[in-house]
């Protein structure tokens, strides 16, 4: 049996007025992959992120999220994936205990669950010190920790990360990824969008998106050799420079 | 269920770890009520005042005497002519003149009628409403000592007349004013700051990926600043009851439901303002600006609509804060029931519905 698609997306366009956001892409992402979604500011990677996850609807085209329709099945979305964006986005004035409770309460996980939860992540991440400490006196690679860990609390199919490492240090970002492959590893199916191009290193497999389009999609290794450079980097220079 | 209560005791939990939040919540209103209570009081003591004595007999003398001796005036000054009352009002020296007319004490014993003027000065009305009752009591005081000690049934007929400002109108009461400034101040300033917090702080849209509904982080977020509200309506009525003896003639139960009613309002105010912001500050300058400032200048609560320029009065009617004004003065200072007040409730709730339809209108163009 060939491995099942948890996104499938056929010329999915976003339009606001006159100016063509996303214009009819097309990509598949498969069960447990780690898929990367590049792109420079403004290349329309958050929005049509935001048309995946539910948020947004779109122009035309059509596009299925673990199964599920993005016109008409966004509540069912919601319920099977965990998001995380580039602000972290726990409560800074609750402890680490209250987010974690109050974030596996919205997804509707019981007392129970919730508490078996929190002591596999606080062990986890090493944060046994401070679960009653406010989110806000954590450093920022912990908080950034915490929300990935958070954003999984009800073991969603497919996580969407955005832009998760924003001005983070090299090794905090390397750590991070480290959990990321963890998740992956347990099934998780991710979708990150970055723009470090080291990071699309990692990835399983990256789509480069240029004014709306996606220009290249491919694993980071045959895109290398497809347009003969060393580094990712070198590839999203050639494409966004045209 | 289960959801709605972890939400709101999040919710809770903003609030009581926030001092600033936590000190307009529960300390402005305490204070504003006592400030207003005490500032508008209506006790008065060693109030400024001269006397004009054209008589200069012994009736008038008396009467000098006892006003001279009671602890809510001081006699600054004695003038001897009429012309000086404008200067001395002018000078701001006194807050109110008496003037004895010629031959007062001849006139109280031959024709049993005599009269005193009592000048106050209205610039500030109620302090010359109450100076002019203050010394009407002595005067009335002093006719009735006369009219035991002598069997003849004199008569001093005191003419008051306000100056600078004759109609009287702004009878204000406080209580009213300022409990609905404290419900829309912590209605729509709260809510819509802490909505616009999780704008910013960029938990709105983890919540708007999460499987609530829209509508239910919103009740979730407004939950908890009903029920902080209808606490605070309870300890200003309890406190305007107990210190300051307002009266509640009306029924309580309808305050309270009128209250509700007129705190949904300013719920439904701070939920559109949140939608059209996307700072906490920003929110709170259009709370502050938009909603304060109208809520205490054009809702009748220090300046009464009547004497407003025709413009100004046509705009008080959109300003939710007037309608339950003239609620919570007929409730507790009037006793008058639903039935009076069916127009004023039929507009707090028009307009509720109305501020709730604009919100979700523009949620929808937000999330598209």
């Amino acid at each position: 049996m060939k491995t099942q698609n948890v996104i499938e997306v056929e010329n999915l366009s976003k339009l606001f007025g006159d100016f063509t956001a996303v214009n009819q892409i097309s990509f598949h992402v498969k069960a447990g992959e780690i898929f990367g979604f590049l792109g420079a500011n403004g290349a329309g990677k958050t929005t049509a992120m935001k048309m995946l996850i539910g948020i947004s609807s779109p122009s035309s085209g059509k596009a299925t999220v673990a199964g599920f329709d993005v016109y008409k099945q966004t509540e069912s979305i919601k319920k099977n994936i965990g998001y995380m964006s580039q602000k972290f986005a726990l409560y800074d004035d609750l402890t680490v205990k209250e987010n974690i409770t109050f974030f596996g309460g919205i997804y509707g996980l019981s007392k129970k669950q919730i508490d078996q939860k929190r002591c596999e992540l606080v062990e986890e991440l090493g944060l046994q010190e401070v679960t009653n400490s406010l989110v806000t006196s954590l450093p920022l690679g912990w908080k950034q920790k915490l929300a990935f860990s958070v954003s999984l609390l009800h073991e969603p199919k497919i996580v969407f990360l955005d832009e998760p490492t924003g001005g983070v240090d090299p090794i905090t970002r390397r750590q991070f990824w480290e959990l990321i492959y963890k998740a992956a590893h347990n099934g998780t199916t991710i979708f990150v969008t970055t723009h470090y191009m080291d990071e699309a290193e990692y990835c399983d497999r990256v789509s480069i998106m240029v004014n709306g389009k996606i220009e290249a999609l491919d694993t980071p290794k045959k895109l290398k050799e497809q347009y003969k450079t060393d580094t990712m980097n070198d590839v999203f220079l050639k494409l966004a420079r045209g | 269920m289960k959801r709605f209560v972890g939400f709101v005791r999040k919710e809770f939990y903003h609030i009581f770890r926030d001092r600033r939040s936590l000190f307009i919540l529960f300390g402005m209103p305490i204070a504003q009520i006592l400030l207003f209570g005490f500032a508008i009081t209506n006790e008065i003591n060693n109030v400024d005042i001269a006397i004009l004595d054209q008589a200069n007999d012994v009736t008038s003398k008396e009467i000098i005497n006892k006003i001279a001796s009671s602890k809510h005036f001081s006699i600054v000054d004695i003038i001897q002519q009429e012309s000086s009352i404008e200067s001395i009002f002018k000078k701001g020296k006194v807050k109110a003149v008496l003037q004895f007319e010629n031959n007062f004490g001849r006139h109280l014993i031959k024709e049993k009628q005599a009269t005193v003027q009592i000048l106050t000065d209205a610039t500030d009305p109620n302090m010359a409403n109450t100076i002019s009752n203050y010394i009407t009591s002595i005067l009335k005081n002093y006719q009735h000592e006369l009219n035991n000690a002598v069997s003849i049934d004199y008569q001093i007929v005191p003419q008051s007349r306000m100056v600078y400002n004759a109609e009287l109108k702004s009878v204000y009461m406080f209580v009213p004013g300022v409990m609905t400034v404290i419900l829309m101040l912590v209605s729509a300033m709260m809510t819509s700051i802490s909505i616009t917090r999780e704008k910013e702080q960029g938990t709105m849209e983890i919540l708007l990926v999460s499987p609530l509904k829209p509508f239910q982080v919103i009740i979730g977020k407004v939950f908890p600043y009903i029920f902080l509200s209808v606490i605070n309506a309870v300890v200003i009525v309890l406190l305007s009851i107990f210190i300051f003896n307002v009266p509640v003639k009306g029924s309580l139960f309808l305050l309270g439901f009128e209250s509700i009613l007129f705190i949904i309002t300013s719920l439904a105010l701070g939920i559109l303002i949140s939608t059209i912001s996307a700072t906490q500050q920003t929110a709170m300058m259009i709370s502050l600006m938009g909603l304060m400032l109208p809520t205490i200048l054009l809702s009748g609560f220090i300046f009464p609509i009547s004497s407003m320029p025709l413009p100004l009065q046509v705009i008080s009617n959109i300003i939710p804060a007037k309608w339950f004004i003239i609620i919570v003065k007929g409730i507790m200072l009037k006793g008058v029931d639903i039935v009076f007040l069916l127009k004023e409730t039929l507009i707090l709730f028009a307009m509720t519905l109305l501020f709730m339809g604009i919100s979700v209108k523009k949620y929808k163009i937000r999330l598209e």
